[in-house]
């Protein structure tokens, strides 16, 4: 192979090589993102069923139902509007009634939200970013600018 | 007063690095030996100041002195001696200065142990090591001072936050760090070289044990914070593809396509250009994860604190270093000589592919952890990248990647014969493909890719033991003569075999750990039993108990197999009392390298309680793998041609080069 082969081979499988990876990104980004999304946002648009969607917002105070299998049903509220959620499995340490939460999961055929995961706060000071802006969206975010710690 | 000794110490190591970042380089540019011979004491002087003020406010920590602000806030004079010590890094500010202080460990090792290197180069190294460590010792004395005190000091402090008072916090962040900072030390070699307008073999020999040395331990660092996370959280995962873990992610792959390059620059003097870019790309990666972790951008347990005015900070840094390197790069790259002509299939063509697909790989990962960032900041809409992303884009990238692995080794430098090559790895082929197909066949045709990963696995590792097996030539010389040869094997050679094997390793848990894993959540009533995977796991019962700075609701569980007792777990409900914050203690038993994992969910009430049960398959092999990961690359430094008679640039290419300059 002449050194033009050579360079040129090498240039091509780099090509080549990137030229999936981006690809895939491509798709990946098409069909593997999830969408964060308010209740009120859920209310007013619609979710398509099947799609995948994250909801955020706080524990409804009082709506916490556990029943056995570890089954629990809530409530997830921006205030302004509520969707009702099913999950099975063990809830995060930091998951209570009146605090910011985030779940992931999917819009039933009776409206209500199966979350496959649930996902609260790392410490007890902060409330979710996305949360945090949803509450002030609708006007109901009395905490100081941001999270702190 | 020694706090404000430790305050003085760091301010009085910011003036040093300027004098640090301009004499030696300027003694290296006008060829004065006087002002070179300046930077390996002050990088050891550095060192020593930023070590004091550690001390100082390790002191602070232990004795809680509630007069400073950072004490205050992140500790608790009830907290166990060992996590006062940990807590110092277990902030903001101290972490910082633990960043800081690896960063001029690694200028004083030069300092220190440079001494075979060129006397402009080791200077220039200095003095850009220098630059990096003004611009974050300044980032602390500005904006992230742990030394502030406070006028009326409270009697008690807030304490660490609970997910953090375990022993994973004195182990994983200074692993961590030694291995993100360690980079820095290439970066500056790298940067050094394109300022002095030379580079060689040599200088791929100078630097190679470097890399390998802060690889080392950020693959150690990476897989104890995974294990950390897998048993402290609860959730039962070992990894999230967090943004957080992605920024240390980004730089192993980087560093990993790093030193492959560099073995190509050393032997043979080719993509030069290359390995300087990827340096640079390497340090820039753990700056851009110094800046996703500290800033505040992501809501991350990681993330202490978020003050913008650190975030603008850290961006400014990034900015300069990244963009100032890489300007520099473009500016002076040209000018670097190729060497080194190989064909399309030889060993440095197989390396050029293993650094292909790293680096795809590691663009894929940076822009599902940079995208949401980005369109959030752009469009204000909000998303999430998870594993469903990652699965679809870094897997299919690392497995052509892994088919090659056993390839590298048995190709001849230059051009090299394929078929030799397969011939030399029949045995492996085979093993691999007996395996997939005894998993095939145990777990039936419902898992299709399973069994065809753990073949992948096996093949890494089958392939990295013929490798050896093949270079003593067991078979053909007899066992004595071959164990002889087998110990005269030069440490590179061991190092790269240990090191895929690992990687196989590693590859192997996460297969059958994924794929295989069985879970149960379930409510559970004192005197239930449930079945998993050949175990009955029976809820004997809860109890309160009280720790140190905690109370904790235990529950016992006893595990039996055919009837036998095996085990007795204790997974618990910690509160700790400071911050009122609940933890989930799992409760693990390791059986051969396979795990019952069990963790509680709330109490009910009625004596009733949630517990989630999982057995995970081979699990622990991804951690081994990594620890057998590092091994490698300690064999590989270790090797003697690293460290002995690093030969000297031939004059005439010397001069060569300032002709063409």
């Amino acid at each position: 192979m002449t050194r033009k082969q050579r360079r040129l081979t090498l240039i091509g499988s780099a090509g080549a090589v990137l030229a999936v990876a981006l690809m895939l990104i491509l798709i990946a980004l098409r069909s593997e993102i999830v969408f964060f999304q308010s209740p009120t946002e859920i209310t007013q648009n619609g979710v398509a069923p099947g799609q995948r969607i994250r909801l955020g917002g706080l524990v409804e105070e009082g709506s916490v139902v556990r029943s056995d299998n570890a089954e629990v049903r809530f409530r997830v509220t921006d205030t302004a509007n509520t969707v009702a959620v099913t999950y099975k499995g063990i809830l995060p340490d930091l998951f209570r009634e009146g605090q910011g939460v985030v779940t992931e999961g999917v819009v039933g055929s009776d409206g209500v939200f199966v979350a496959d995961s649930v996902l609260a706060k790392h410490d007890e000071n902060y409330i979710p970013k996305e949360v945090a802006e949803a509450l002030k969206a609708q006007g109901h975010w009395q905490g100081e600018e941001g999270q702190s710690n | 007063m020694i706090v404000e000794f430790g305050h003085y110490a760091l301010v009085l190591a910011f003036a040093l690095t300027l004098v640090q970042s301009v004499l030696p380089i300027w003694g290296a540019l006008q060829k004065d030996d006087r002002l070179m011979a300046v930077a390996p004491p002050v990088s050891v002087m550095l060192f020593v100041l930023i070590l004091l003020s550690f001390i100082v406010l390790t002191g602070a920590y232990l004795n809680s002195d509630f007069s400073v602000l950072n004490v205050v806030e992140n500790s608790h004079s009830a907290k166990p001696l060992l996590y006062k010590f940990t807590g110092v890094w277990g902030n903001h500010e101290g972490s910082m200065l633990l960043w800081v202080l690896i960063l001029v460990f690694f200028g004083a090792l030069v300092g220190v142990f440079g001494g075979n290197l060129p006397a402009d180069l080791r200077a220039v190294t200095l003095s850009v090591q220098a630059w990096v460590s003004a611009g974050f010792i300044l980032f602390l004395l500005a904006t992230s001072n742990p030394f502030t005190r406070i006028v009326n000091p409270p009697l008690e402090g807030a304490d660490l936050n609970p997910i953090l008072q375990d022993i994973g916090l004195a182990i994983h962040p200074p692993l961590l760090y030694v291995g993100y900072v360690g980079f820095s030390i290439t970066f500056s070699f790298a940067v050094a070289a394109l300022i002095l307008g030379r580079i060689d073999a040599a200088w791929a020999r100078w630097v190679r044990p470097w890399t390998l040395l802060a690889w080392c331990f950020l693959t150690l660092g990476i897989a104890m914070g995974s294990y950390w996370a897998y048993y402290e959280l609860g959730w039962g995962g070992w990894w999230f593809w967090d943004p957080v873990e992605n920024a240390s992610f980004m730089p192993w792959l980087a560093g990993t396509a790093l030193l492959h390059s560099a073995i190509v620059m050393e032997k043979r003097e080719a993509l030069k250009v290359w390995t300087v870019l990827l340096a640079i790309f390497t340090f820039s990666l753990s700056l851009l994860g110094t800046f996703l972790v500290r800033s505040g951008v992501l809501t991350s347990v990681h993330a202490f604190a978020t003050d913008p005015a650190r975030g603008v900070f850290i961006l400014g840094l990034l900015c300069i270093f990244i963009g100032g390197s890489l300007s520099l790069y473009a500016w002076r790259a040209p000018m670097l000589k190729q060497g080194g002509l190989f064909a399309p299939i030889s060993r440095e063509g197989g390396l050029v592919l293993n650094n292909l697909f790293l680096t795809a790989a590691c663009a894929a990962v940076f822009v599902g952890t940079l995208y949401p960032l980005v369109l959030d900041a752009v469009t204000g809409e909000k998303i999430s990248v998870g594993a469903p992303f990652f699965n679809l884009t870094f897997g299919p990238l690392m497995v052509p990647l892994l088919l090659a692995v056993p390839f590298g080794p048995v190709l001849s430098w230059k051009r090299a014969d394929l078929g030799a090559a397969c011939q030399r790895l029949y045995a492996a082929f085979g093993l691999a493909l007996l395996l997939t197909l005894v998993t095939y066949w145990a777990w039936g045709m419902d898992k299709v890719l399973a069994p065809l990963g753990v073949g992948l696995a096996v093949w890494v590792m089958a392939g990295a033991i013929s490798e050896i097996v093949t270079r003593v030539k067991f078979f053909e010389i007899g066992f004595k003569r071959g164990f002889a040869r087998l110990v005269g094997l030069p440490g590179s050679a061991w190092g790269a075999a240990i090191a895929h094997f690992g990687i196989g390793l590693t590859v192997l848990g996460i297969v059958t750990a994924s794929a295989f894993q069985e879970e149960r959540v379930l409510t559970m009533r004192p005197g239930d039993t449930v079945e998993l995977a050949g175990y009955q796991m029976t809820f004997e019962g809860a109890a309160p108990r009280r720790g140190p700075n905690y109370t904790e609701e235990v529950g016992h569980f006893s595990i039996r197999q055919g009837g036998a007792l095996v085990a007795e777990l204790d997974p618990s409900k910690r509160i700790y009392t400071a911050r009122q914050m609940p933890t989930t203690e799992a409760g693990i038993y390791t059986t051969g390298f396979s795990q019952v994992y069990l963790s509680l969910g709330e109490g009910r009430g009625d004596g009733a309680v949630d517990v989630r049960v999982y057995f995970k398959p081979l699990i622990t092999l991804i951690w081994i793998g990594c620890v057998i990961m590092s091994l490698g690359a300690v064999f590989s430094i270790a090797d003697r041609r690293l460290r002995v008679g690093a030969p000297k640039p031939a004059r005439k290419r010397q001069q060569s080069m300032a002709a063409a300059e």
